[in-house]
């Protein structure tokens, strides 16, 4: 492909817009997360800034700034310093990789992907930003000299480590059906067929499953937010932080949020895919197909957003080794069950001749044989303790 | 241009690995060696490697590395907290010997390199092949070419794994 | 645009053998000089490290994937290694509260 000034100018403009609607997107989920909770609790919620209280993030923003930058005496500064900033880099790495859109003709035949860049190792991009992500947290904990801060950094690190582990192997699933890293081309091999009827969640539902629950964690999020657990940890690896670097770090885990909504919907809800995207290419012409197209996947990846904060006000936070036991005991197995489900599913519609919805009825009678399995191994661990407390 | 980009990786990685080498405080030398291991992923993407350039952040900064910097927190000496402060420091002995390994080795390194030629060598014996997309032509291999030793490798992972969990636990 | 070969191509395969030669002898000098264990596991990452690039770019320069395989697995034994060398030095330190390898001479004699 030629690289021409007119592709590199609107490739610019896109990465800038890009940026912007992140940190956009990701300052007015602070206000979200307010409006949700307080709808939740049936309470009224921010209203005092501008209507409805638009204005909320602005104000937040302010306060952070003006308030006083402190710094612990016997902390390490330069790293103190450094790694809010790196946490925030690492939160706005990922979207490079994410196809926010298919082709817009710029005219003169060029076209321009909506997307960062697309490399062939697309996803695996994804993985390695989130992995250097835990880094962030925990030099941040370890540089405040506090054994608090030091306390939650362990557990986040800990945590994201055991998390991601759960979260390659449902990713595995994906890799075997779509037979790319790139995700552009999982993007497309999702939109051919029936509509939003080839989207891998009618595949790949434990993966779905598992990759949301990784994806909590990863973040963060309660119920698993026990890095900064205010009932043990006082504030967790943030506890020394104030003004914008403690901003720095709340934004990032906003970031990470829609981030990880865009991820999800590309893997799993067909991306930029949208019911009758050929009808309207074929009405209004391919760049309004492809700005929909945007639209769609914002739309998607918002609601993955109002999941996070649904969750976030439902479900109250596990212990330590509830959540340990969780990732190693119960995911990791699970996906690596899904993996060899995965593989049958693709195998029995090829060798036994069976229509392509073969492999979708197969993948979700995975569902039943997993629950069976579950019952019988719960029964007999049950039955094991109960007879070990007898004697 | 992509000299440029070249050489700043590579005084990236050999500048971050001297402070690995030099500095007193433990966890220094492991953030710095957290720069080297991105400079050498930098490295690996321009020699068109880049599945290794990923693997290398997941595998080294993602893996190895946390465990690095837990083995230095569970270590953590008492007797070098001084003033409150929560460095690790420690120090460096025989310099005069190691350097003159060192120098030794570099030594026979250059000697060995300098009868290399490998210029001429890039010229005529490599073949100009396109160079495809790594992460399929690795997968391949490691499924044909290569089947045993992967095997072998998952045991042996899984051997270290079973052997790490034994020797960490507490022995009644 | 250039094929990416012909610009991957552009540096001489030189550089890449001395850079790599210059991060071998920092670990060998690491190895040798450093008092404290896990410093000494991270100059053994470093010369690991220097040979797989060095692989990983004779074997692209060849246009042959066998060195980037190679590559794989070094890093996959690296990984073992630094799992059980680590169990190793936090048992070392729960025995004798110190990881200084001057310490830990018991087996000299």
């Amino acid at each position: 492909m030629e690289i021409t000034s007119t592709l590199f100018a609107a490739k610019a403009i896109y990465i800038g817009l890009i940026f912007a609607i992140t940190l956009g997107v990701a300052a007015y989920s602070t206000y979200g997360e307010r409006i949700v909770a307080a709808w939740m609790q049936d309470r009224v919620g921010p209203d005092r800034a501008g209507p409805f209280g638009i204005f909320q993030p602005l104000a937040d923003a302010v306060k952070m700034f003006m308030k006083e930058d402190f710094i612990p005496a016997n902390s390490s500064k330069w790293l103190f310093i450094a790694w809010p900033c790196l946490s925030m880099l690492t939160a706005l790495l990922t979207s490079a990789v994410v196809p926010f859109g298919d082709k817009l003709d710029l005219g003169g035949g060029i076209e321009m992907d909506l997307q960062g860049i697309d490399v062939n190792i697309g996803i695996l991009w994804v993985f390695g930003i989130v992995s250097l992500g835990v880094y962030g947290i925990l030099v941040g904990g370890w540089a405040s000299n506090n054994k608090y801060s030091l306390l939650g950094a362990i557990r986040a690190a800990s945590q994201n480590i055991s998390y991601e582990l759960a979260m390659g192997l449902s990713i595995i699933a994906i890799l075997m059906m779509t037979g790319s890293l790139s995700t552009k081309v999982i993007v497309e091999t999702q939109q051919n067929g029936a509509g939003f009827l080839s989207w891998n969640i009618w595949s790949q539902p434990i993966g779905f499953v598992i990759f949301i629950v990784c994806a909590f964690a990863e973040c963060n999020r309660t119920p698993f937010d026990l890095p900064e657990c205010e009932t043990e940890l006082i504030g967790g690896y943030h506890t020394e932080y104030s003004s914008m670097k403690l901003g720095f770090y709340l934004f990032s885990e906003y970031i990470n949020m829609f981030v990880s909504g865009a991820v999800m919907a590309t893997l799993y809800f067909g991306g930029y895919d949208y019911p009758f995207n050929e009808v309207v290419e074929a009405q209004f012409g391919q760049n309004i197909a492809a700005l929909v197209g945007v639209g769609a996947l914002m739309g998607k990846a918002l609601f993955f957003v109002f999941v996070f904060m649904w969750v976030r006000w439902t479900l109250p936070r596990f212990r330590y080794d509830q959540l340990m036991n969780l990732g190693w005991t119960g995911l990791i197995p699970i996906s690596m069950f899904n993996v060899v489900w995965t593989g049958l599913s693709i195998l029995i519609p090829t060798t036994f001749n069976l229509p392509a919805w073969a492999s979708i009825v197969v993948s979700w009678s995975g569902i039943g044989v997993l629950l069976i399995g579950l019952i019988i191994y719960h029964g007999a661990t049950s039955k094991k303790k109960t007879v070990a407390l007898a004697h | 241009m992509i000299q440029l980009v070249f050489i700043a990786f590579a005084l990236l990685s050999v500048v971050s690995a001297l402070v690995v080498l030099l500095t007193n405080n433990v966890l220094y030398a492991a953030f710095s060696l957290l720069v080297t291991f991105l400079g050498m992923a930098g490295l690996y993407v321009i020699v068109g490697a880049d599945f290794l350039g990923v693997a290398q952040i997941l595998v080294y900064i993602g893996g190895i590395l946390v465990l690095l910097i837990f083995g230095v927190m569970l270590t953590n000496q008492k007797g070098t907290k001084s003033q409150g402060r929560n460095d690790i420091l420690t120090e460096n002995t025989n310099r005069v010997i190691g350097l003159v390994v060192a120098a030794g080795m570099f030594g026979l390194l250059y000697f060995v390199f300098s009868k290399g030629h490998f210029a001429e060598v890039q010229a005529s014996l490599f073949t100009d092949t396109p160079l495809k997309a790594t992460t399929q032509t690795i997968g391949l291999q490691l499924m044909t070419d290569f089947v045993l030793p992967f095997e072998v490798s998952g045991v042996l992972l899984m051997a270290a794994l079973l052997g790490a969990a034994y020797l960490s636990t507490k022995q009644k | 645009m250039q094929q990416l070969p012909d610009v991957i191509r552009q540096i001489p395969l030189n550089n890449y053998v001395w850079f790599s030669a210059a991060l071998f002898c920092i670990g060998i000098i690491g190895v040798l000089t450093r008092r404290n264990a896990i410093i000494i596991f991270m100059s053994i990452e470093l010369m690991l490290n220097a040979v797989n690039l060095l692989l990983a770019a004779f074997s692209s320069y060849k246009a042959d994937p066998a060195g980037q395989v190679f590559v794989f697995f070094i890093m996959a034994v690296a990984a073992a290694e630094v799992a059980v060398g680590l169990a190793i030095i936090v048992m070392i330190y729960r025995n004798i509260q110190s990881i200084d390898v001057g310490i830990l001479n018991k087996l000299k004699w």
